[in-house]
């Protein structure tokens, strides 16, 4: 049996991904210093996961900003593409994705065979990404991983600043005029929520979307989006591992989906 | 495969600047423009050289930026720098320079560079529908004619005229047949040696050598083609550019979109066609002629700007282009909010995607770029 093998290396963390055809499994590390380790890392921790050896593998494509540091990959493929091939793999209806990254937040608008038709990215300023939310959850003294369960069903306070820096100095604003930290947690996901669907919206992506990134399973965050933009939002279960997924897929076809 | 005859443009530029002192001392006079809308064969009739000053490196933008502020085009950053830091050696010798108002960053940038050296300013209209379009335009030829004739003691005959437009009329008709190689797949001539063709083709002031060596690389790329040494690979998604001018100095987003498989075809913008597709029509008065060829530019600053989308939808399909980049200048309005009408029209009518990029003459956001261009080049194949 020929397996592929998809490893999406990102800002934060690394990501990996076996494929054979029917299913997959996992690995996820964080990326640290050094992007190829990570990424040798991930590579034998997921053999050792199937319990099988390199040459079961019939190629590794590799995905994500530090896809240039592997030398051990046959391919590489934009994080988009394999973004498009893994959300199309999952929810096969889907017309489009919204991935809030890190460093980044794309929309990609796909065909109904999970190809590529349009895309828009933001990588030019923080407060459309994942980093808008770090500052803030710092800020407050959260993990950003905690934003959804933070804010509840509350009234968002408006945070009327575009710009990650003004937004930092607005939130302390608030905390010292008394506002609850329930309503200013809500007020910013609110705000990236619509940052990104009006990115979003410019590819009319609708209605069928998948919602990938480290945040994705945020539940208000993705009613907010929802709310904006008025499509309907699925997240997968995993959804920072869309890409790893993607290039997998990619690296299978490629290699003779297992013929 | 590159054209051997290549290395006679890549030294172009450069020995421009020594051309155009020369021609000073000689007391040969030099006038300096902006534009593609400068009607350049009145120059040329006035016994004088025309150069091209439109400025494409970042290094003396921090000086313009001492007085224009930081949020403006770079290329009005890039040439008023140039001009008042004494760094361009075209503005030095120039006598005099010939302005337009197009847009509003240039415009403004003139009042404060007339400071510096003297000049004439055409008034274009922004609007491509106004009733006398033609009149207006030729009392601007009329205009310019005057101040040329006042200012160099000359006089622009029309026989003089009729013959600079018969030679500028040949370069064009010469220029577009060097770009039609290029419809062949894959292609003799990458976007970026095409780009230095045209651009180059306002720093020799030598009409003549000028016409040789683009029918001698012409010739040369026509065996290319005959013994099959391409540009690129027979793969590489055909790619037309589009947008504001991107001249030689900023061939940034052309450089990334060859390195990662992509083939320039050509490129729409004033660095690449839009001056050369149109003629002047020989059989008419010249003055009218000029007046009735210059104002029919398909640029952004007009409105509404229909010749844009009638010329890419020609080219998209004569040249079998793949795909469409539109490389957009920050804080350029005009182009930046036409690439909407651009992708939309291109979706509909050539179902041809259009990845715009917006960016300035600094490197810092290569990887942005490359990250886009290559998700772009993988969306085509
Ligand atoms: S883009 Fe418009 S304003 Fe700029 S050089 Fe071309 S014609 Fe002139
Ligand atoms: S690129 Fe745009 S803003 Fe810059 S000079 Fe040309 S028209 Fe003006």
């Amino acid at each position: 049996m020929t397996w592929s093998i998809g490893i999406d290396v990102g800002s934060v963390s690394a990501k990996g991904v076996i494929f054979n055809g029917e299913k997959w499994d996992y690995i996820v590390i964080p990326t640290g210093w050094m992007p190829r380790q990570a990424g040798k890392e991930v590579l034998d921790q997921l053999l050792r996961k199937a319990d099988i050896g390199l040459d079961n593998v019939g190629i590794i494509v590799g995905t994500g900003y530090g896809r240039v540091n592997l030398d051990f990959t046959h391919k590489t493929f934009s994080e988009i593409v394999c973004h498009a091939r893994g959300a199309h793999y999952l929810f096969p209806q889907t017309q489009g994705i919204i991935d809030i990254g890190g460093q980044d937040s794309k929309a990609i608008a796909i065909d109904s065979e999970g190809k590529v038709k349009d895309f828009i990215l933001n990588d030019k300023c923080a407060a459309g990404t994942g980093r808008f939310l770090q500052v803030m959850a710092q800020v407050l003294g959260y993990e950003v991983s905690e934003l959804g369960e933070r804010c509840g069903t509350t009234e968002p306070v408006e945070i009327g600043s575009m710009c990650a820096v003004f937004a930092e100095s607005e939130i302390i604003g608030l905390l010292a005029q008394g506002v609850s930290q329930e309503r200013i947690v809500a007020g910013v996901l609110l705000s990236i929520a619509r940052r990104v669907g009006t990115m979003a919206a410019k590819l009319n992506l609708g209605p069928h979307v998948t919602f990938c990134g480290g945040v994705a399973q945020n539940q208000v965050l993705q009613h907010f989006l929802k709310e904006h933009t008025g499509w309907e939002m699925e997240a997968p279960e995993k959804p920072q591992l869309v890409g790893a997924l993607g290039a997998a897929i990619i690296g299978y076809e490629l290699c003779g989906g297992g013929k | 495969m590159r054209a051997k005859t290549m290395e006679y443009f890549d030294q172009l530029i450069p020995k421009g600047m020594v051309l155009a002192k020369e021609a000073k001392e000689q007391g040969k006079p030099v006038v300096g423009y902006y534009c593609v809308f400068s009607p350049i064969e009145l120059i040329e009739a006035a016994g004088a050289i025309p150069v091209g000053l439109c400025a494409t490196k970042q290094e003396p933008i921090a000086e313009a930026e001492k007085i224009l502020p930081r949020n403006l085009c770079p290329m009005v950053k890039s040439s008023f720098g140039f001009a008042i830091s004494g760094k361009c050696p075209f503005f030095h010798f120039s006598d005099f320079v010939l302005a337009e108002t197009t847009c509003d960053g240039k415009k403004k940038m003139y009042e404060l560079l007339s400071e510096h050296k003297p000049m004439i300013v055409l008034d274009i209209p922004n609007s491509a529908t106004l009733e006398d379009l033609n009149e207006h335009w030729l009392k601007q030829i009329y205009r310019a004619k005057e101040y040329f004739e006042k200012n160099l003691g000359t006089e622009i005959s029309r026989e003089k005229l009729r013959e600079v437009i018969k030679v500028y009329n040949e370069e064009r008709k010469l220029i577009m047949e060097l770009v039609s190689l290029n419809k062949h797949h894959p292609t003799p001539i990458t976007g970026t040696d095409l780009l230095k063709v045209l651009w180059g083709r306002s720093f020799q002031f030598n009409r003549q050598e000028f016409l040789d060596q683009v029918k001698a690389l012409i010739t040369e790329l026509k065996e290319m083609v005959a013994n099959g040494q391409f540009s690129c690979s027979p793969d590489s998604p055909r790619i037309l550019v589009t947008g504001c001018p991107t001249g030689v100095g900023q061939e940034k987003v052309m450089g990334i979109i060859q390195e990662c498989g992509g083939a320039v075809v050509l490129q729409e913008s004033c660095s690449g066609i839009k001056g050369f597709v149109d003629l002047v029509d020989e059989a008419k008065d010249p003055f009218l002629a000029l007046a009735e060829k210059y104002n029919k530019i398909p640029c952004a600053c007009v409105s509404p700007n229909k010749g844009r989308l009638s010329l890419l939808s020609k080219l998209v399909e004569d040249f079998r282009v793949d795909g469409v980049v539109d490389i957009t200048l920050q804080a350029c309005h005009t182009y930046n909010i036409e690439s909407y009408s651009v992708k939309e029209h291109l979706r509909k009518n050539h179902n041809i995607p259009l990845l715009q990029i917006e960016t300035d003459y600094s490197e810092s956001d290569t990887e942005q770029i490359k990250l886009r261009v290559e998700a772009f080049l993988e969306m085509l194949k």
